[in-house]
C-alpha cells in the first residue's frame, strides 16, 4: 500500500510539475539520426529562445493514417509533422494539413528575397514547407566489387561483373525508372514509357533479370545494416544513411551517385488545432525554416537545405569536422545525372503500378 | 546419488560406433565452417573413435587419457578457430574423454534401476536430450542478443574482432547510450509509471471480478467471464483501434470539459487501456486458486462476527495470494511489453520502452535496443527469482509455524 501511495504521489507531482512548466509541443519526425539533426539544429535553439518544451514523436512513417484517425476522433495530439512531399500533397488534398502562405508566414532570406522565391519550385504543395532535399541512391562495398568500381547505375543490373546480392526498396517507385534507363530508354522518355502497360512490363522484365539476387528493404536502416554485414554488394537507400555508414561508421562503402532520385521532405501543420496551438506551430515553423536554421541542419546530416539562400552557408560536420558540401546530393559533382521524384506521375499511376509490382514480387 | 546398479565394461563394438557418431556430429559443424562438411564428419569420427580405441586397448589409463583428449581437442580447435577455439577445445576435449569412458565402463547404467531393458535406458537418455534441445531452442535466441549488445559498432553484426574475443571489438557504449540518452530515459520512466499503476488497477478489479464470478448464484456468470476475458482473445490490433476512438472521446471530455492537464489525461488513457489488457490474466489465475478455496472458512469467519470486508482481507486474501501475485506479475509484464495499444492510445509524452524499441528498430538498427533488451532480461530474471524465493520462504515459514 505504501508503494501505491508513493507511486501515485510521484505521478501527481510530475503531472503538476509539467502543468506549471511552460508550454509543450509535439513534433513528429522520422527518428534516428534525422530527428537528432533536427533536435540540434531546430528544437534546442527554439526551446532556448521561447521556453517551449519539444517532444519528439518518431511516427512520420504512419503520419497519413494516424492524422486521418486523429481527425476522425477529434483529438489531434501533434503540432508539427515532418513528412515527405508526396504525403504532404495527399494530406493537403484531404484537408488534413493547414495551407501556408509562404511570403507572410515564412521568414524571408537575409537579403530580403521573399520565401516563395527562396524555396522556388520546391514548394510543391500549398501546405508543404520544404526542409531538405534528399536523394535515394546506391552505395556499394568497395571490397566486394573487384578492381573496377561501378560508376553507372546499370551496375545494379550487371550481375556478371558485380556478382552478389543487391538490396532494393520494396516498392515500384525509383526501381521502375532505373530498370527502364538500364534497358535503353532515354531519361527524358522514362515516364512516357512507364505510363503504358508495355512500358511497365518492360521495366518488370528488366527487374526480373536480377530478381533472384535482390533483397527487398522497407526501412531506411536495412541497407546500411546489409552493407555493413557484407550481405549485399550494393543497395539503394537515402544518401544521409550512406553518409553515416561511410564517414561516421567507417565501413568500406562508397557512394554511387549516378541516377540518384531527388525527393523533398518538410513540415506540415495539421488542421484541427486550437488557435493557440496553431499559432505556436506557425511560430516554430517560421523559426525552424529560416535560412540559417536550414543551413545548420547540414552540420549534422548530409541532406541539402531546401532554400537557395542556405546553400552558401553550409559548413563543416559538427563532430567530424569534414566539409559537408561534397557530401550533399545537390553538389555539382554528385548531381551529374539526377532525377526529381515525379509527384504527378506517381500520384496518377501509383495504385496501378503498385498492384502490378506486388503481383510480380509474389510470382 | 548412490549407484543402483553394478556396472560392467561394454564391448568396444558398441562403444566405438557411438563415439564416432558423436564425433561426426561435432565434426560436421567444424567441417562446414571450414569448407567441407563431409570431410569434417569423416575427420571427427576418425579422430574420436581412434583416440577411444587407443585409450581402451593401448593406454589403459583414464587419467592420462583426459590430458591427451584435452591436448588434441585444443590443438584442433585453435588451429581451426583461432583464440576463441580454446574454450571450445577445452569443452570438447573433456566431453569426449568423459563420454568414451562413460560408455566403455558402462557408467551410464549406474544410476538407473537394474531391471531396465536397453530400450528403456536409451529412452531415459533420449528424453533428457530432447528436453535439453527444447530448452536450447527456447533460450538460444537470447544469447546472440546479449552478446551483440556489447558490440563496439553501430550494427547488428558480429565483427571479426568480436569473434576473435579482441577487447577492441567490445564496448559498453550502447549501455552508456541507454543511461544517458534522454529519449530512452524518458520512455523507461514512463514504463515505470504506467506498468505498476495499471497492474494495481487490474489486480484490484480482476480479483474482485474473480471472487464475484466464483459465487454460484451470480446470473450469467459464464457470459460475463467470456466478456471480461475477451481482451486476451480479440486480436490486439482490433482492441487497439477500438480503444483509440473510445479513449479519444474520454480524453476530450477530461481535457475539454473538466480541464485536466493534457499530459495527465494521456497517462490516464494509457493506464486504463493497459489495465483492461491485464485484467483477464488476474481473473484467470485468481479463479484457478479460488477452486481450491474452502467456502466454509468464510462462513466460519462470519459466524465469529467478522464482516465481509474483514473476512476478505484476513481470511480469503492470504489464501489466494499466490494466484493474485502471479496474476499481477502477468499484468505487469503485459503492460511493460505492450507496444500496439500504446502506439494507438498514447501520445509521444507517454512513449514507453517497447514503443521506443519499436521505432528504434524500424528507423535505425541500433544495438542500444539490444542493450535495453539485455537489461530487461536480467531484470525479469531477478524479479521472477525474487518472487520464487519469497514464495518458498513464506511456505517454509507457514510449514514451521504452529498453526
Amino acid at each position: 500500500m505504501k508503494l501505491t501511495t508513493t507511486l501515485l504521489a510521484t505521478t501527481a507531482l510530475s503531472v503538476a510539475a509539467s502543468a506549471v512548466a511552460a508550454q509543450e509541443m509535439t513534433i513528429v519526425s522520422w527518428g534516428g539520426a534525422y530527428s537528432k539533426s533536427q533536435k540540434l539544429a531546430y528544437h534546442d535553439p527554439y526551446s532556448e529562445k521561447t521556453g517551449v518544451t519539444i517532444i519528439n514523436d518518431d511516427s512520420s512513417a504512419e503520419a497519413v493514417a494516424k492524422l486521418r484517425a486523429m481527425n476522425e476522433a477529434g483529438s489531434v495530439t501533434w503540432d508539427v509533422v515532418d513528412v515527405v512531399a508526396a504525403d504532404a500533397i495527399r494530406l493537403c488534398d484531404e484537408g488534413l494539413a493547414l495551407e501556408i502562405d509562404a511570403d507572410t508566414q515564412l521568414a524571408a532570406a537575409p537579403d530580403g528575397t521573399p520565401a516563395s522565391e527562396d524555396f522556388g519550385d520546391l514548394l510543391v504543395s500549398d501546405c508543404f514547407i520544404p526542409q531538405i532535399v534528399y536523394s535515394t541512391t546506391f552505395g556499394y562495398r568497395t571490397d566486394m566489387v573487384g578492381d573496377t568500381a561501378p560508376t553507372d547505375v546499370c551496375a545494379v543490373f550487371d550481375t556478371a561483373t558485380y556478382p552478389g546480392k543487391r538490396s532494393l526498396e520494396k516498392r515500384p517507385i525509383n526501381n521502375m525508372e532505373w530498370a527502364l534507363i538500364c534497358d535503353g530508354v532515354a531519361k527524358d522518355d522514362v515516364y512516357d514509357v512507364l505510363a503504358t502497360a508495355e512500358g511497365q512490363d518492360q521495366a518488370l522484365a528488366k527487374l526480373d533479370t536480377i530478381k533472384d539476387d535482390v533483397i527487398w528493404w522497407s526501412a531506411g536502416a536495412d541497407t546500411p545494416q546489409l552493407l555493413a554485414d557484407g550481405e549485399v554488394v550494393m543497395g539503394s537507400t537515402y544518401n544521409g544513411r550512406l553518409f553515416s555508414v561511410i564517414e561516421e561508421q567507417k565501413q568500406p562503402v562508397a557512394m554511387l551517385w549516378d541516377a540518384q532520385v531527388f525527393d523533398l521532405d518538410g513540415w506540415i501543420i495539421p488542421t484541427g488545432l486550437s488557435p493557440e496551438r496553431q499559432q505556436a506551430a506557425l511560430d516554430y515553423i517560421m523559426f525552424a525554416t529560416d535560412t540559417q536554421r536550414l543551413a545548420d541542419q547540414a552540420k549534422y546530416i548530409s541532406y541539402g537545405p531546401a532554400r537557395a539562400s542556405s546553400a552558401p552557408l553550409v559548413g563543416q560536420h559538427a563532430d567530424l569536422g569534414i566539409d559537408m558540401a561534397p557530401h550533399m546530393p545537390t553538389d555539382p559533382n554528385n548531381a551529374k545525372n539526377t532525377f526529381l521524384y515525379n509527384y504527378e506521375f506517381w500520384a496518377d499511376y501509383r495504385d496501378d503500378i503498385d498492384a502490378k509490382f506486388q503481383a510480380w514480387l509474389a510470382q | 546419488m548412490a549407484a543402483l546398479t553394478p556396472i560392467s565394461r561394454k564391448p568396444q563394438s558398441f562403444v566405438l560406433p557411438i563415439v564416432a557418431a558423436a564425433g561426426a556430429f561435432v565434426g560436421l559443424f567444424f567441417g562446414t565452417a571450414n569448407g567441407s562438411g563431409f570431410m569434417g564428419m569423416l575427420g571427427g569420427a576418425a579422430i574420436t573413435a581412434g583416440l577411444a580405441w587407443i585409450y581402451f586397448n593401448v593406454l589403459k589409463n583414464e587419467g592420462l587419457a583426459r590430458w591427451i583428449s584435452l591436448a588434441v581437442a585444443l590443438v584442433l580447435c585453435v588451429y581451426l578457430g583461432g583464440v576463441p577455439g580454446v574454450i571450445l577445445g577445452i569443452a570438447f576435449g573433456l566431453f569426449f574423454w568423459w563420454f568414451s569412458y562413460w560408455l566403455y565402463e558402462g557408467r551410464y547404467r549406474a544410476r538407473l534401476l537394474p531391471y531396465l531393458t536397453p530400450g528403456q535406458v536409451l529412452w531415459h537418455y533420449g528424453f533428457r536430450i530432447i528436453c535439453g534441445l527444447i530448452f536450447f531452442f527456447l533460450v538460444s535466441p537470447l544469447v546472440p542478443v546479449m552478446w551483440l549488445s556489447f558490440n563496439a559498432q553501430d550494427f547488428f553484426t558480429f565483427t571479426p574482432e568480436m569473434l576473435r574475443f579482441d577487447p577492441d571489438g567490445y564496448s559498453l557504449k550502447h549501455y552508456r547510450d541507454f543511461f544517458t540518452n534522454n529519449e530512452w530515459q524518458r520512455s523507461f520512466k514512463n514504463s515505470l509509471i504506467i506498468a505498476p499503476i495499471a497492474t494495481i488497477i487490474s489486480v484490484s478489479l480482476g480479483t474482485l471480478a474473480a471472487i464475484g464470478l466464483s459465487q454460484s448464484h451470480v446470473p450469467g456468470r459464464r457470459a460475463i467471464m467470456a466478456i471480461l476475458i475477451s481482451p486476451m482473445i480479440v486480436p490486439l490490433i482490433i482492441s487497439a483501434t477500438g480503444m483509440f476512438f473510445f479513449y479519444s472521446q474520454i480524453g476530450n471530455f477530461l481535457e475539454g470539459t473538466l480541464g485536466f492537464n493534457k499530459n495527465f489525461v494521456g497517462y490516464v488513457k494509457v493506464i486504463l487501456a493497459h489495465a483492461v489488457l491485464g485484467i483477464p490474466f488476474v481473473i484467470i489465475t485468481v479463479t484457478a486458486t479460488l477452486v481450491g478455496f474452502d467456502r466454509s472458512l468464510t462462513r466460519a469467519a462470519a459466524n465469529m462476527g467478522a464482516d465481509p470486508v474483514t473476512t476478505f482481507f484476513r481470511v480469503q486474501m492470504p489464501l489466494i495470494l499466490p494466484g493474485v501475485i502471479s496474476g499481477g506479475l502477468f499484468a505487469f509484464i503485459t503492460s511493460f511489453d505492450e507496444v500496439v495499444v500504446v502506439l494507438f492510445v498514447g501520445s509521444a509524452s507517454q512513449k514507453t520502452l517497447p514503443w521506443q524499441m519499436f521505432t528504434g528498430l524500424r528507423e535505425q538498427i541500433s544495438p542500444t535496443i539490444l542493450a535495453v533488451a539485455t537489461i530487461l532480461v536480467v531484470m525479469s530474471i531477478l524479479l521472477l527469482t525474487t518472487v520464487e524465493l519469497l514464495r518458498r520462504r513464506s511456505e517454509r515459514l507457514r510449514g514451521m509455524s504452529p498453526a
